[in-house]
């Protein structure tokens, strides 16, 4: 290495040799993250191959090239994104929540319709679920806003503001309706809120609150006849809790669930994973993914990816720190958040120990939207990561 | 707050406590999920997959054919014929009452029942066997199950099963030694020798059907094939075949001949009766049938309810008893010999000491006469049996009545007591004797004590005697072997479908009675001549009858009905092989009606074994 700068003819501090690595924005890209998301994508990609391979009739991999269409497209988003300096977005807050709300709004107006939920955008190769994408918007857009306002208003005022700020998008998603999707909106606000000071008083009165409004909506608004949730939601967020008592209806399908997973035994049952290959376990390329990693590779491949996500957030959590401003730290604790959240729910979900909420697991269940906007999410804390290194600021030793 | 400039982000306590707050969050819930996953599969792992495996198989249940009923000469009498029945598993059915309405609804259609009829065989099906499925109707044709199967979402629950239905060639012969088959009910699947059978199985429920069940019945085999979530069979998804093991066929020592001739002697009098005939060293039964009878084959339909009246609700002609197992009958002057083995075996007399038989005796205030008071003359053994003097025997009878000795010598020879006869079918009787009434008179029931008159009244088998055609079968088998008590059997052999011999039935001689021969022979000389002798009662039957015989008539008083008929016969004379017996309820003297059947009954043997006579009813 000394040899070679020797034979820079005009050694200059600003025009140093630049490795391809760096001209694609990728050296300080953090490794474990980018390990993280593509083992899980693998994984997936490998998952949907293996189980779905009578799915759609003639076509044996369907789901499996389209995921790694997907996968593709969603690596090159992550690292365009990594090259950007996120902090670009703060300045587009606006612009970011606007389109956002719009594009939800569209829905209602272009949408297609899927089980009676519009959710989506028809477009030529796939069909676009902006509220997928949403969920990184909005962590953008309300991390600029709450920098932005940090100094406007009394705590309380600022707080109200940011909860106004979060929950419309949010309360647009519920109509669709999509109330996973919504409470993702709702996590990633109060995430943002979280890092960004909010006091933990308020947090406990949004807490009374949130426990007052889930005794309204499950319990007093069906009491006096003005039910907010449609039945079916209601069911399902409420049968996990006996599942044996809805086993022909809600309860069927997260009870087919735990018995694929439990099957699965440790070593997993490969081919002769009937469960979800025989569609006793429904919707098994996408909110029912966990199942079927369960049941294929037993404890061993379910672990292995619990592991992925655990270590996909722990290299989050260490880019809020890392970050070399107050912006990147909201944008990142907000990811990370939701990443979270979104995990726990639906693994739980799967495991019967959590409500059925519709809530696709990051980087492993079949769908454009989620895959592009988990990788875009990603791109995100990579940038942050890697502007925190080339500010030469923040190393923060864990 | 700590954010005093965007540019300079927080590096202070509270972050990091946010941060760590945050991760402390994750390091639970992943936690949670960890020790869930732990759960799940390497705990309770075995329980998931039986429940999974169970979940993606269904078993069906291949039905065995039952084994067929052969008679001694390999002749069929009975069979199966398949059929395909139309069956529901009311557990499948929708839960809603009103898709569970448009399903039977439907069904009813395909069945041609209305939905009445529909609800009200499922309801009746329930309470014989709850949980079997319910057969609604039998004889479906291929058109059905091809409708039923391609649109299967509508019928959850309904199958076309191909079954066996027991099938009678000859319809009505030896209905009641063969029995017939019918589904288990709650109570027989709690019994032992139905141990592994379901809900729906069927078994023998009477007859030779129930009491060797566990040779004809075989063994279902079953098929699992892979289905889906909707219960369809998944391409290749045949995992597991067991193929069903038939049931045996059974021979029995039944001659199907004689059997017929017993029977079309009985159906031409027109009187309810019975009948039985049965090799007097092995006890294997050539005949055993009973008048009124019946054709099993309603036993493998729904009957109607005429057919319901005809077969339960009859207490007279009641054609589902079998008169000649489960008759309880006076005998008459058949019992005599039970009377004269006593007297002789206790010295009360000689074959060869002469009696006055002036037509009547009195004892106590009571007068005992012969039938139509014909008066004997002087009477020994051999002629009192050949004219059926009664007095020669009232005789006996009153110097026996203080001691029990004429019981127990009726009680040894099988009068009274269950002859352990191989079908489940075998009723009660009775042999009067001083204990029973004297206890009777005891508790009131009865006005007088143990007397002379009762005894007098046995010794001719009239009064309270209870017997029945086996017993009386089993006791002139006896005297025909000299003491031997034969166990009666119609169950001859087990064979496999290609004829091999799987296990022969011979039961042993259950006991035996001392029979001095010099009075066997003179007995026998008597019942010869009764039979064929120039002044025998049942000569002007059998004086014809081209092979010798010993037998005798006898015409019981039964009380509320006119006089019943009755003949035995040990033939031939003077080797007696078989022993036959046949009774005619309210048919008269013994010669009038029972002879002629019994008579019908031989010269079917007979005529068979034309040419090896001796060996007629042996099975060497």
């Amino acid at each position: 290495m000394y040899a070679t700068r020797t034979r820079q003819a005009r050694p200059e501090p600003f025009a140093v040799h630049v490795g391809i690595g760096e001209r694609l924005g990728l050296a300080h890209m953090d490794w474990p993250l980018t390990i993280a998301a593509l083992g899980l994508i693998a994984f997936s990609v490998l998952t949907l191959g293996q189980a779905t391979q009578s799915d759609v009739p003639g076509d044996p991999n369907y789901f499996l090239e389209r995921q790694a269409i997907y996968a593709i497209l969603g690596i090159v988003g992550m690292v365009v994104l990594t090259r950007i300096d996120y902090s670009r977005f703060r300045e587009l807050r606006v612009g970011i929540y606007t389109f956002l709300c719009a594009s939800i709004s569209l829905v209602f107006v272009f949408g297609f319709a899927a089980r009676g939920s519009r959710r989506s955008f028809e477009l030529p190769f796939f069909s676009f679920q902006p509220s997928e994408l949403g969920k990184l918007l909005l962590v953008l857009a309300l991390a600029g806003f709450v920098i932005d306002g940090a100094r406007r208003g009394s705590p309380i005022q600022r707080t109200v503001r940011y909860l106004i700020l979060g929950l419309a998008p949010a309360a647009l998603v519920f109509l669709q309706p999509d109330l996973g999707t919504s409470l993702v909106f709702g996590v990633a606000t109060l995430a943002v809120m979280y890092f960004g000071g909010v006091p933990w008083a308020h947090f406990a009165v949004i807490g009374g609150a949130l426990v007052a409004l889930i005794a309204l909506v499950l319990v007093i608004a069906p009491a006096v006849g003005t039910p907010i949730l449609k039945g079916y939601q209601e069911e399902r967020l409420t049968s996990f809790t006996n599942p044996d008592e809805h086993a022909d209806g809600a309860g069927y399908q997260q009870n087919q669930s735990v018995v694929a997973i439990g099957a699965g035994q440790l070593a997993g049952r490969g081919d002769k994973a009937t469960q979800t290959r025989l569609d006793f376990v429904p919707e098994r390329h996408t909110d029912f993914i966990f199942a079927v990693i369960g049941e294929r590779y037993g404890f061993m491949g379910a672990a292995f990816v619990l592991s992925l996500y655990a270590l996909l957030f722990w290299r989050a959590l260490r880019i809020v720190t890392l970050s070399k401003n107050s912006y990147g730290t909201l944008v990142a604790g907000g990811i990370a958040v939701s990443l979270l959240f979104q995990t726990f729910v639906n693994v739980g979900m799967n495991l019967g120990i959590m409500p059925i909420t519709g809530i696709p697991l990051p980087l492993m269940s079949y769908g454009g939207s989620s895959v592009l906007a988990t990788f875009l999410a990603v791109g995100v804390l990579q940038s942050i990561n890697v502007q925190a290194h080339l500010s030469q600021k923040g190393r923060f030793a864990w | 707050m700590y954010l005093r400039s965007d540019q300079q982000p927080p590096r202070g306590s509270r972050l990091a406590l946010r941060v760590a707050v945050c991760g402390g969050v994750a390091v639970a819930l992943f936690g949670v999920l960890f020790f869930r996953l732990w759960n799940l599969q390497v705990l309770d792992g075995d329980e998931y997959l039986a429940e999974a495996k169970n979940n993606r198989t269904r078993e069906f249940k291949v039905i065995a054919p039952r084994g067929d009923i052969l008679d001694r000469d390999g002749e069929v009498l009975v069979d199966n014929r398949t059929s395909l029945a139309l069956q529901l598993n009311t557990q499948k059915l929708p839960e809603k009452p009103a898709e569970e309405r448009a399903e039977l609804a439907r069904l009813a259609g395909l069945a041609h029942m209305t939905i009445r009829q529909v609800r009200r065989t499922i309801k009746e099906s329930e309470e014989v066997a709850a949980g079997a499925p319910v057969t609604l109707r039998q004889d479906v044709g291929f058109d059905l199950i091809a409708y039923i199967e391609e649109n299967q979402d509508e019928f959850p629950g309904v199958t076309v099963q191909r079954v066996f239905v027991r099938h009678y060639p000859h319809e009505t012969l030896a209905a009641h030694v063969l029995g017939n088959v019918g589904e288990i009910t709650e109570e027989e699947l709690k019994e032992g020798r139905y141990k592994g059978l379901e809900p729906g199985d069927e078994i023998g429920q009477a007859g030779v059907e129930d009491a060797y069940d566990g040779f004809l019945r075989g063994e279902p085999g079953r098929t699992r094939i892979q289905v889906n979530a909707l219960g369809q069979p998944t391409p290749g998804g045949q995992l597991v075949s067991t193929p069903p093991t038939p049931g045996d066929n059974l021979k029995l020592t039944i001659d199907a001949d004689a059997q017929s001739a017993g029977e079309g002697g009985l159906a031409v009098r027109g009187l309810p009766g019975a009948f039985i005939s049965m090799n007097i060293e092995n006890g294997q039964i050539l005949a055993l049938g009973s008048n009124p009878t019946y054709d099993p084959t309603v036993f493998t339909e729904p009957m109607t309810q005429q057919q319901v009246n005809e077969l339960y609700r009859d207490p007279v002609l009641a054609p589902l008893v079998n008169r000649a197992t489960e008759g309880a009958y006076p005998t008459g002057s058949i019992f005599k010999i039970v009377t004269a083995l006593a007297a002789l075996e206790n010295g009360k007399i000689t074959p060869d000491e002469v009696i006055a038989d002036g037509g009547q005796i009195e004892i106590g205030d009571q007068t005992f006469q012969n039938a139509g008071g014909v008066a004997h003359g002087s009477v020994e053994l051999r002629r009192a049996l050949e004219v059926s003097s009664d007095v020669y025997f009232y005789l006996l009878g009153l110097e026996m009545w203080e001691t029990d000795e004429l019981q127990e010598e009726a009680h040894t020879l099988g009068i009274g007591r269950p002859a352990n006869l191989d079908l489940p079918e075998e009723g009660e009787s009775l042999l009067p004797d001083k204990e029973w009434r004297n206890q009777l008179y005891k508790e009131g029931l009865t006005e007088r004590p143990w007397s002379a008159g009762d005894n007098v009244q046995l010794a001719t088998g009239q009064g309270d005697l209870q017997t029945n055609p086996l017993q009386m079968a089993v006791a002139y088998a006896a005297l025909g072997n000299g003491g031997k008590i034969v166990a009666p059997h119609v169950g001859m052999e087990v064979e496999d479908a290609a004829g091999r011999v799987l296990k022969e039935f011979d039961p042993k001689i259950q006991r035996e009675v001392h029979i001095d021969p010099g009075y066997r022979t003179a007995i026998l000389e008597g019942l010869h001549a009764a039979a064929q002798g120039g002044e025998g009662t049942a000569t002007g039957v059998f004086g014809g009858f081209p092979i010798d015989i010993a037998g005798k008539t006898g015409t019981a008083e039964r009380p509320g009905h006119a006089d019943q008929s009755w003949f035995a016969a040990l033939s031939p004379y003077p080797d007696p092989r078989i022993v036959t017996i046949a009774t005619v309820e309210e048919g008269g003297f013994g010669a009038e009606s029972a002879a002629p059947v019994v008579l019908d009954i031989l010269e079917a043997l007979y005529e068979k074994h034309a040419s090896a006579v001796s060996s007629a009813g042996g099975t060497e």
